[in-house]
């Protein structure tokens, strides 16, 4: 295979990979799930984009750098997704949900009604910024910043959060203020994902940030394994780059992709990487799990043959 | 385990099967992408089509000389779902890894403007078919290097409506319905009603909808209060058929008017006598002596009708081979250079590529009308 093209993919898998992390944080340790997220992509897309466009084009921008632009994005993203949590947090269950796939599609809409920025017809002449070290940078950043969270005070009261709410509730841990966390969190990892995605594609169109592309990011992180950050590093390696790989299938391919998707969803009900790490300490648990799983199987087994043998 | 092992097989089959191909010497490589699935799949199929039975023709009749030297055309070719993102995958692609010297396609705007960057990269020149946003080959007044098309642009489609309805048609209040999610619907909006305004006529309704609705009653309501000479439906023809069925229902009378996302067999099954009457801007004329013969060629080899697709992506390929003979090397960047101010006899009309502009230089658009469920051809028309 060719590095051009390779590279290419990889870009790609590193960029939905940033997405993928903050959602992570709000789907996979605070159980909160989302259909909206392509909605603050959009919004870092087009902040981002607004900054760094030059002023000299049209639709115009303000020509500032790349740098400034991915703080932008992503806080515009961080600060929209607060006023949302303000209003939709409250929310039980399936009704966020429901909210957040609104306020995807509702994006969508506002942008494409917005001829100062293209309206349908997109924006054209994003510069070329993004590079694959500066996303493998932002990437390992985001997943060193991921970790230590998760593993704080915060993050494990997010996790008590997404096991039992009221219980989590009863010893004293602020809900909402933990599911608000874990929202602006993600909402900033999309913002800045929706930067480099339109500084790698130097075009940005509302139809690029639908409800695919929202259901995409859900479903790499329940593939990956919720509560895992090695299993969204996977999951979004293998999702963006298979329909490629896929491709010697021809119009096939997008079913052998579904194919492959529910077999190893079968093979592996707790997606790729279910509550495991992919550190020493992280297989360590796993190893010592998996022995002890055995154990009580071989046990049992032995328990059903004594049975059988008194009756 | 056992489960676990049968996932990592399939993979490693799979990544395997990626891997494979190769070309030989005497072939040239020629690469193709547009929407095989999803809603654009129509177009894609026929375009597809199209490059493979013209490839297979020329291979048939010995080759193409270039540089002294015969060569078979081989079309490989790669399905984006008509997303964006999946084109700039594809072109990557094309040309990193099999290694084309051309690209033909694709017929979306939104999707010929991301791949620019890529092939300036790989220095692969690509023509788009019916690709007509402006900002496809010229962005900010400066010519991308590597973008051409064969079809003309949605300033000029949008200038012809406006021009024929106004002046030919006699119509001086107009309407606009549009599809305000989609990128072609708004391009070809804005330009008929600044052209329309321009000649001094009004518009006296601008409504919008979104992609996936069924219901235009609403806005076709204002239209009406509104009362206008002709209503312009710049989308395409399955929510033409749709609005122009509503409309009649609602007692609209007056005539309608679109563009390039008209004409389809579907139009005239699902419109029916609602579009009778109505008129459309095009890319050619379907009755023309010059098209026939490839139309018949297309029917006898796949057993169906050509789609309008199929007309363009016929001369885009007529434009590479000409540039890849002028060139007289199979080296994308000598093709590219070629390509500047080709002049090739199509079947759409005489292209003649401007190097300032990539654009096909002053191709008439086709005036179609809808009689008794046919396609009228009433003149080429050029907008003053």
């Amino acid at each position: 295979m060719d590095w051009f093209y390779i590279q290419g993919i990889l870009m790609l898998a590193g960029i939905n990979l940033i997405a993928v992390l903050g959602l992570s944080l709000l789907t996979g340790f605070t159980g909160l799930f989302s259909f909206g997220h392509a909605g603050f992509m959009a919004i870092g897309a087009y902040l981002g984009a607004f900054m760094t466009v030059s002023p000299t084009t049209s639709p115009a921008g303000l020509g500032l750098p790349f740098a400034v632009g991915v703080i932008a994005g992503g806080a515009g993203a961080g600060i929209v997704s607060y006023f949302i949590g303000r209003i939709t947090l409250n929310l039980k269950g399936d009704y966020f949900c429901i909210a957040t796939l609104g306020f995807g599609e509702a994006i969508r809409l506002i942008l494409n009604n917005v001829q100062l920025f293209g309206g349908s017809r997109g924006w054209p002449g994003v510069p070329y910024k993004s590079t694959l070290p500066a996303i493998i940078i932002v990437d390992i950043l985001a997943v060193i910043f991921l970790a230590n969270l998760v593993r704080s005070r915060h993050g494990r009261n997010m996790i008590a959060v997404r096991e039992e709410e009221l219980a989590a509730q009863i010893a004293g841990i602020n809900v909402f203020k933990y599911k608000m966390i874990a929202l602006v969190v993600s909402a900033v990892y999309a913002g800045v994902a929706g930067v480099f995605f339109g500084h790698y594609m130097t075009f940005i169109q509302p139809k690029m940030f639908s409800m695919t592309k929202s259901t995409e990011l859900t479903i790499i992180v329940i593939f990956g394994g919720l509560g895992s950050i090695s299993g969204s590093v996977l999951g979004a390696l293998l999702l963006t780059a298979l329909p490629e790989i896929l491709r010697a299938f021809e119009i096939w391919r997008l079913v052998f992709y579904g194919a492959a998707v529910i077999l190893i969803m079968i093979s592996r009900p707790k997606g790729l990487m279910g509550g495991m790490e992919l550190t020493p300490a992280g297989l360590r648990k796993a190893r010592n799990e998996r022995k002890a799983r055995i154990l009580a199987l071989k046990e049992s087994k032995n328990g059903q043959n004594g049975e059988a043998g008194l009756g | 385990m056992k489960r676990t092992l049968m996932a990592v097989a399939v993979i490693l089959t799979i990544v395997l099967l990626g891997c494979a191909g190769g070309g030989k010497g005497d072939t040239i490589k020629v690469g193709w992408f547009g929407a095989l699935t999803g809603d654009q799949a129509v177009w894609g199929e026929n375009e597809f089509n199209t490059v493979k039975m013209l490839f297979e023709e020329y291979n048939n009749a010995g080759g193409i000389e270039v540089g002294g030297k015969k060569y078979k055309l081989e079309a490989i070719g790669y399905d984006n779902k008509g997303d964006a993102q999946e084109a700039v995958n594809v072109v990557k692609r094309l040309t990193g890894q099999d290694k084309v010297v051309a690209i033909l396609g694709p017929n979306a705007s939104g999707n010929a403007i991301p791949i620019a960057p890529v092939l300036e990269q790989a220095k692969v020149p690509d023509i788009a078919t019916v690709a007509t946003n402006p900002k496809v080959t010229v962005l900010d007044g400066k010519v991308k290097p590597y973008n051409f098309r064969v079809c003309f642009i949605d300033p000029y489609q949008g200038a012809v409506a406006a021009g024929y309805a106004f002046d030919k048609l006699g119509a001086t209040k107009a309407a606009i319905l549009y599809d305000v999610s989609d990128d072609y619907s708004q391009g070809l909006r804005e330009f008929f009603k600044i052209n329309f305004e321009k000649k001094g006529g009004v518009i006296v309704a601008d409504e919008s909808f979104n992609a996936g609705d069924v219901d235009f009653r609403p806005q076709l309501s204002k239209i009406k209060a509104a009362n206008p000479d002709i209503i312009f439906m710049p989308y395409f023809f399955k929510e033409v058929a749709l609005s122009a069925n509503q409309a009649r229902e609602l007692g609209i009378t007056q005539v309608m008017m679109g563009g390039d996302g008209w004409p389809s067999e579907q139009l005239i099954s699902m419109g029916g006598a609602s579009v009778e009457g109505c008129y459309f801007v095009n890319h050619l004329d379907y009755a023309d002596p010059a098209v026939q013969d490839y139309k018949a060629r297309y029917l006898a080899k796949y057993g169906k009708e050509t789609e309008l697709n199929g007309f363009l992506v016929h001369d885009a390929v007529l434009v590479f081979v000409a540039a890849l003979q002028k060139a007289g090397k199979a080296n994308g960047e000598a093709i590219a250079k070629a390509l500047e101010g080709i002049e090739v006899q199509g079947i759409t009309g005489n292209i003649k590529i401007s190097p300032e502009t990539h654009n096909p230089e002053g191709k008439d658009a086709a005036i179609l009308k809808i009689v008794n469920g046919q396609y009228v051809f009433q003149e080429k028309y050029a907008a003053q």
